[in-house]
This record gives structure tokens, C-alpha cells and sequence, in this order.
């Protein structure tokens, strides 16, 4: 006796442009889990923030942790210094509590 | 090879001879021996396993389904209050198709505080969407965790293997412990629906508005209706291999009984004792013992229960404002069924207390002695 089909290559998981409405007709094309349909690409979750990490580079000595703690993966590292995409930092302020030299803080969003 | 173990170790050996592959847990009284055997095991080799310590059942059971999406075998443990900290996690596990199995020590649910069995802490979480599976020997423990692996992974549903606190957990008994080749011959590794790699990074779980969520809920309940066949069939090919048959239910002298007992767990195996005895007496009483109460096993229980004259439900656990749970279940799978003939619902051994041979002869003689029951609620062994 067997499962479920295993999931198709074909079920549509990522949205082409930020129009594209994922509805599918039958629930047989449904995934047996929700699974990104390619939303975040266009919901740009940066904009829930209230505070913002700023980094002073010259602080920076670039031990990679704000990189690895960031659970938003919003911190990335580019020429070996971290660079915060604030299209999705919620501003949680985790990177400017771990830093050991404090070179990144967390000021208020000014809208 | 035989083992004296305790039920605890039983669930222990199961994981292990499952070759879980991520074990995330929280200790609690009286679950704790389950993963202390099985952080020896990681710990010494003897179990190719991760083990996760974590600071809450919660975080366990996020643990769990976040490995498994990776694609790893998971299991982890718990028991009454912990099991309904990971209540939350338990949807997601469900609902997201993660094939955890968990085992669960039943225990009544505070207050007063309790380390004493009763089915509420499982029973309360009968919604979920997991499979549950009540076992009344340690032997059964450790048979029911490897079937368990294999009806989940084949049908994308998480599972829970549930034993009595103290009355299983901690009390030793002689078990079959089944060579890992045979094991590995019945339960082939784990292939994931879909996972994450880092080649393919994907969001799992995410917002699924209207228009898509109603069809996730519906194939999970399209695959709840398949388990009733996949357990029969699983059980089967285990009885090949290992001599013995793990069926959703275990009915003992029903074909000609004029009352029928429902019972599971432990109290089960009292039942079995105590219709032994009766039976010496004269008395035409049987005994339905349910192993799976999600989903319900209708049909076989109307098959066993709808002959009966009566029927009398022994519930470890209460819904209160109703009844116990196994008589909702039995009444609604009889409606309409058997003629209208009574289903008495009786409530024994709440918070530990014992479920003895003499519980079940006042059960009998209640029942053998009424036409209907007089009320909704027989309480055995109360002091009113």
C-alpha cells in the first residue's frame, strides 16, 4: 500500500511577478504542505520595523558574529564587512546586543 | 533477544531500533528514562543519532519538525504538562506533514499535581491531526514505535505511542528485542516529501490564504481515512517478520459475549484477567481493548461491538461537561448501528488511581443488572 504521489517538479512554488496569484484548482495540485509560493520575494517584511541596527565600520572587528546570529538572515557579508538588507530586517536588535565592540546600534526609523 | 526493560526503555529501544535520526527532548517525570537511554546511546555510538537538548517541549517538537524537513527520522518524548506546552507545535507538525513520532507518557494533568497515569493529556490533543496509538505491555511499546515510523512516513502524519505512567513506564517486563537487520529489513529510511537542501532553499508553512488552505486540511484527512488499512497492512507484514500483529484494536472473547468491555492501555490488560475469570463464572463478557484512537477505528469497531447486548466503555480520562472520550467515540460509531442497544460509559482511575480485576466485576454487574444506564457518567471507585 502506498502514500501519497511524491511532490510533482511541476507544482508551481515560486510566483513569477508580484501579480502572479497562486490558486490551484484542484486539491490533487495542491502540495501536502504549504511551501513558498515564492510570496517573499515580494513582501517586504523591512517595513515592520521601528528601530534600525546602524554599524560604525571603523568598530568593526569583522568576527562575523551579527552575521550569524541575525534570524532573519538580513545580515550579509561583503568585503568582509556586514551589510544589513532592510528589505527584511524587522529590527529586532539581536546583532546589536551580541556585538563585542558595540559598533552597531539601534536607532529609532524616522517615516 | 530478550530483555527485561522498563515501558520507557521499551520506547527507547523503538527509537532506536528505528534509527531515528534527530532526537529533540525535555526531561519530565515520568518520561525522562525514554531520552536519558537514548543521550547514552547518541552519546556512546551505539545510535547514529543528533541529539538536541532544548529548553522547553515546545522548542522539542519545533526541533523535531525542523529536522525532519531537512529530511531526518525524528523522535522525541514527553508527558502531560509538556505535551501540552508542544500543543502549538503539534499543529505544525500535523499540518505541515512532518512525520514525527513521539511518545507520550500519560500522565493526569495538573492540579492538583499529579505524576500518576490518566489519559488527558494525550486525549486533549486528539484534534491535532497525529495518530495515537495506546499501548498496554512494554512489548507492545517498543513494536508500536517502529510501526509507528513506518505508517507516518508513509502517509506524511505524525504519530504518538502512549503508555501509562508507572504502570508501563517504569515497570519491568520481559521484551523481544528485535534484531536491527529485521528491523532495517521492515522499515527502509525515511524518504522526505519535499525538504530542504542547500541547493534548494524553500519556506515551508507559510501564509496560504483562502483560496489554497481548505485543500491542505482536506488531504490530511483523505490520508487520516488511509490509515486504518495502512496500520492493518503495516501490522501484518511486522506479524511476518516478528511473529506478532499490531491491529488497531484487540478484541479477547467478543464473538460470543453478551456485554463488551472498552478499555485500553494497561486497564486493558486488567480487563482481559478480570473477563478470564468471569467467564469461569459463567458470565458471557468480552473485552474490545482500542490501540488506535486517531482516527478512530469505526468500522472494526462496529464489526466487534455491533452484535453486543450491551456495551460498557471504561474511560481513563474525562471531558468534562460530556463524558469519556472512548464512549463519545463508541457511541457515535454505533448510532444508528446496533439497534439502539446501551452503551454505558463508565469513568475509572483518574490521576493513577488503580483499575483493578474488582473495578471491572462492578462494572459488569452495573451493567448486567441495568437496562440502561441511569446516568451519562458511572463513576467507579469515587468516594462520594
Amino acid at each position: 500500500m502506498n502514500g501519497p504521489a511524491a511532490l510533482s517538479e511541476e507544482t508551481p512554488m515560486t510566483k513569477k511577478k508580484e501579480s502572479q496569484k497562486i490558486v490551484f484548482a484542484s486539491a490533487k495540485d495542491v502540495p501536502l504542505m504549504p511551501m513558498s509560493l515564492g510570496s517573499m520575494l515580494f513582501n517586504k517584511t523591512g517595513s515592520w520595523r521601528n528601530i534600525r541596527p546602524e554599524i560604525n565600520l571603523a568598530d568593526c572587528i569583522q568576527c562575523g558574529i551579527c552575521w550569524k546570529f541575525c534570524p532573519d538572515m538580513s545580515i550579509a557579508i561583503e568585503n568582509e564587512f556586514p551589510v544589513f538588507d532592510y528589505d527584511f530586517c524587522k529590527g529586532c536588535g539581536i546583532c546589536a546586543e551580541e556585538c563585542p565592540t558595540k559598533c552597531i546600534v539601534m536607532v529609532e526609523e524616522r517615516k | 533477544m530478550k530483555k527485561v526493560i522498563m515501558g520507557n526503555h521499551a520506547l527507547s529501544y523503538g527509537a532506536m531500533l528505528g534509527r531515528a535520526q534527530v532526537i529533540a527532548a525535555y526531561p519530565i517525570t515520568p518520561q525522562t528514562q525514554v531520552v536519558e537511554l537514548l543521550s547514552e546511546m547518541c552519546a556512546d555510538g551505539s545510535l547514529n543519532a543528533k541529539f538536541i537538548k532544548v529548553e522547553s517541549e515546545h522548542s522539542a517538537m519545533a526541533a523535531c519538525i525542523g529536522a525532519s524537513v531537512a529530511g531526518a527520522r525524528t523522535f522525541t518524548a514527553t508527558s502531560a504538562q509538556g505535551l501540552a506546552l508542544m500543543h502549538e507545535m503539534l499543529h505544525w507538525a500535523s499540518g505541515g506533514r512532518h512525520p514525527v513520532v513521539l511518545g507520550n507518557i500519560n500522565r493526569a494533568m495538573a492540579p492538583g499535581w499529579s505524576i500518576w497515569t490518566d489519559q488527558n493529556d494525550s486525549l486533549s490533543q486528539r484534534d491535532t491531526g497525529w495518530m495515537q496509538f495506546y499501548c498496554s505491555s512494554n512489548q507492545e511499546v517498543l513494536d508500536t514505535t517502529i510501526q509507528a515510523f513506518k505508517v507516518s512516513e508513509a502517509l506524511y502524519i505524525p504519530s504518538m505511542v502512549i503508555l501509562d505512567a508507572f504502570a508501563l513506564s517504569h515497570t519491568y517486563e520481559v521484551v523481544d528485542v528485535p534484531d536491527q537487520e529485521k528491523v532495517d529489513a521492515y522499515l527502509p529510511p525515511f524518504k522526505p516529501y519535499a525538504r530542504i537542501t542547500a541547493d534548494a532553499p524553500r519556506a515551508f508553512n507559510g501564509l496560504t490564504g483562502p483560496e489554497n488552505y481548505m485543500e491542505l486540511r482536506y488531504k490530511l484527512q483523505k490520508d487520516m481515512e488511509r490509515v486504518a488499512d495502512m496500520v492493518e497492512a503495516t501490522g501484518r507484514e511486522y506479524e511476518k517478520i516478528f511473529g506478532r500483529y499490531l491491529s488497531a484494536v484487540d478484541p479477547y472473547q467478543c464473538d460470543d459475549a453478551e456485554i463488551i468491555l472498552v478499555t485500553s492501555g494497561t486497564a486493558g490488560y486488567t480487563a482481559h484477567v478480570a473477563v478470564e475469570e468471569m467467564r469461569r463464572n459463567g458470565c458471557k463478557v468480552g473485552n474490545l481493548r482500542i490501540r488506535m484512537f486517531r482516527p478512530f477505528p469505526f468500522a472494526l469497531v462496529r464489526d466487534i461491538l455491533g452484535k453486543a447486548k450491551k456495551i460498557a466503555v471504561v474511560d481513563r480520562n474525562i471531558s468534562y461537561g460530556h463524558h469519556g472520550m472512548f464512549a463519545q467515540e463508541v457511541k457515535s460509531a454505533l448510532y444508528g448501528q446496533n439497534g439502539g442497544r446501551p452503551v454505558f460509559g463508565f469513568i475509572a482511575g483518574l490521576g493513577g488511581r488503580d483499575i483493578t480485576p474488582a473495578s471491572f466485576r462492578e462494572v459488569v454487574e452495573y451493567t448486567e443488572t441495568h437496562d440502561k444506564p441511569e446516568e451519562d457518567i458511572l463513576w467507579i471507585g469515587v468516594k462520594r
